[in-house]
């Protein structure tokens, strides 16, 4: 099992989830975050006073996969995410030690689908 | 002999000026702090209401409009509105009720106050700011009032002109946010980055809501339904919308992006400075008033006190105190007999006199306005302590002062 964690343009959402839905993963927790990369943040004026470096904001999806679902979960990610330009997000892959459905009590592979 | 359609127009635009302090600049100015901080906005605002309400009706109308006292202050005789009824006083208004009048400067006397949170804005104790206010409607406030519009008052018989109170609101508390800024010293923090508002929203409706009070405020002030009241209604309305628009240009042409929080600054601007003028100059002037106002306002607050380095919160002092003194100055020089018979020429129509009465006003107000708020924040300070603990301005007003949080992030 594997922790899917993408950090995504808020706009890229729609087309991401698509995506996703297409290759059968179905089950994500969306957040609103804030975040600065290599874009290195937004100028902010308030009467006159500059603030460079602002955060941007972001879209975090954590998405909880099994083995074989890893590599198109990727995929699905990079092709709705993709424009080519600095700020596109990134994807982090974690091991995942455990999985627990609350209302069953299921653990493993059979709890996260 | 009281006339229907006056007294239903004072009655309105008390109404409204009212609504200028709450909602209105409760969220112009709530809407510029922090989250934290928000309701402490508001609740000083909605308090002020109370207690300056109050303070009028007990004895603060009688210091201000009560009779005179050797023109610097009003007797005592009108306390708990003694003697002050339905029928007319031929002194201020013999159109409308005593009452009418006396509910319609109440409005004036609560708003002067609150327009001074500005500046200590997210960083004073709630105890004090209450005996600070308290202190200050009636050592400042009700003797300004009586010197320019009371019966007697020393700078009405020396002919200064302030159609609403661009002396008695604007340059008063204006003077006196920044003494208080730079005695009660900077936010935590202030010095490294701008603290960003938490609500533009919220400002530019108060600020909405401001312009469309200030009809009341200012076309209330001819305290009659005449053609004065709309000379002052048209000013008005002009006025502002020259200094929001020129704001927006100078933004657009310094920064490189026009801002709403430039434009609602600007139009409050607009406001400000009018309001001496608005009863005395024709629509044309206005719109060089508004115009003037939002240059002045826009270096004060954009460029000089980035070099000051003084932290006016809110910029009660840029907007209020800057905008105000540029309309007590620019109503010397644009006011004439042929809009208001009973005012003045000023200087452009041939009276340098005048100009030199508003500026003679002016600078007094400054002295006295500035020397009372020291002596009464020393005093307060020495008392009870006018700023809050550290620990206190880290976490917030909301809930340190108040045990209340406005936004909630989880349910």
């Amino acid at each position: 099992m594997k922790l899917v964690i993408a950090i995504i343009q808020p706009h890229k959402l729609d087309a991401v989830k698509r995506e996703l839905e297409a290759v059968d993963v179905n089950l994500m927790t969306v957040a609103n975050v804030l975040g600065q990369g290599r874009q290195k943040g937004v100028t902010e004026i308030y009467r006159g006073a500059k603030e460079a470096g602002g955060l941007l904001n972001k879209v975090r999806l954590d998405i909880a996969v099994n083995e074989d679902f890893v590599e198109p979960t990727i995929q699905a990610i990079m092709k709705g995410a993709h424009t080519g330009s600095v700020g596109d997000g990134k994807i982090f892959i974690v091991e995942l030690a455990e999985c627990i459905r609350i209302s069953s009590g299921e653990r493993g592979g059979i709890a996260i689908g | 002999m009281i006339n229907s359609g006056d007294t239903a127009w004072v009655l309105t635009a008390s109404a409204l000026v009212l609504l200028m302090t709450i909602p209105g600049l409760a969220f112009f100015y709530g809407g510029l702090v922090r989250r934290k901080n928000v309701l402490s906005i508001l609740m000083q605002c909605f308090i002020i209401v109370c207690v300056v309400s109050l303070q009028w009706m007990l004895f603060g109308y009688s210091l201000a409009f009560g009779p005179d006292f050797h023109g610097i202050i009003g007797r005592l005789d009108w306390m708990g509105l003694a003697g002050v009824g339905g029928a007319p006083n031929p002194d201020y208004a013999g159109g409308i009720p005593h009452f009418a009048f006396m509910i319609f400067q109440a409005m004036f006397a609560i708003i002067t106050p609150a327009l001074i949170i500005g500046a200590y804005a997210e960083r004073v104790k709630f105890s004090s700011f209450l005996v600070f206010t308290l202190l200050w409607t009636t050592f400042v406030y009700d003797p300004l009032a009586h010197w320019v519009w009371g019966a007697g008052g020393w700078m009405k018989s020396l002919g200064a002109l302030d159609f609403a109170g661009g002396i008695v609101v604007h340059v008063s508390s204006g003077i006196s946010a920044l003494v208080l800024a730079l005695l009660l010293g900077k936010r935590i923090g202030y010095n490294h980055k701008p603290i960003r508002p938490h609500n533009l929203p919220f400002t530019v409706l108060g600020a909405a809501l401001l312009w469309f009070g200030w009809f009341g405020f200012n076309a209330g002030s001819a305290l009659a339904a005449d053609g004065l009241a709309a000379n002052a209604f048209v000013t008005t309305h002009i006025a502002t919308a020259a200094a929001g628009l020129t704001w927006a240009l100078i933004e657009w042409w310094h920064n490189g992006t026009p801002t709403i929080l430039g434009a609602a600054t600007g139009a409050v601007a607009g406001l400000v400075a009018v309001t001496p003028a608005c009863g005395f100059v024709n629509p044309m002037n206005a719109m060089f008033i508004g115009m003037i106002v939002a240059v002045v306002c826009y270096l004060a607050v954009a460029i000089i006190k980035g070099k000051l380095g003084y932290d006016d919160s809110l910029d009660a002092f840029g907007v209020h105190g800057v905008g105000g003194a540029v309309g007590t100055l620019a109503t010397g020089l644009f006011a004439e007999k042929a809009v208001n018979a009973a005012g003045a020429d000023g200087l452009l129509f041939g009276n340098a006199h005048q100009f030199g009465v508003q500026a003679l006003s002016l600078v007094v107000t400054i002295a006295f306005a500035a020397l009372m708020t020291f002596v009464i924040f020393k005093l307060v300070d020495a008392l009870i302590g006018m700023r809050v603990e550290e620990h206190h301005e880290i976490v917030g007003l909301d809930l340190t002062q108040q045990s209340e949080a406005a936004y909630t992030v989880i349910e």
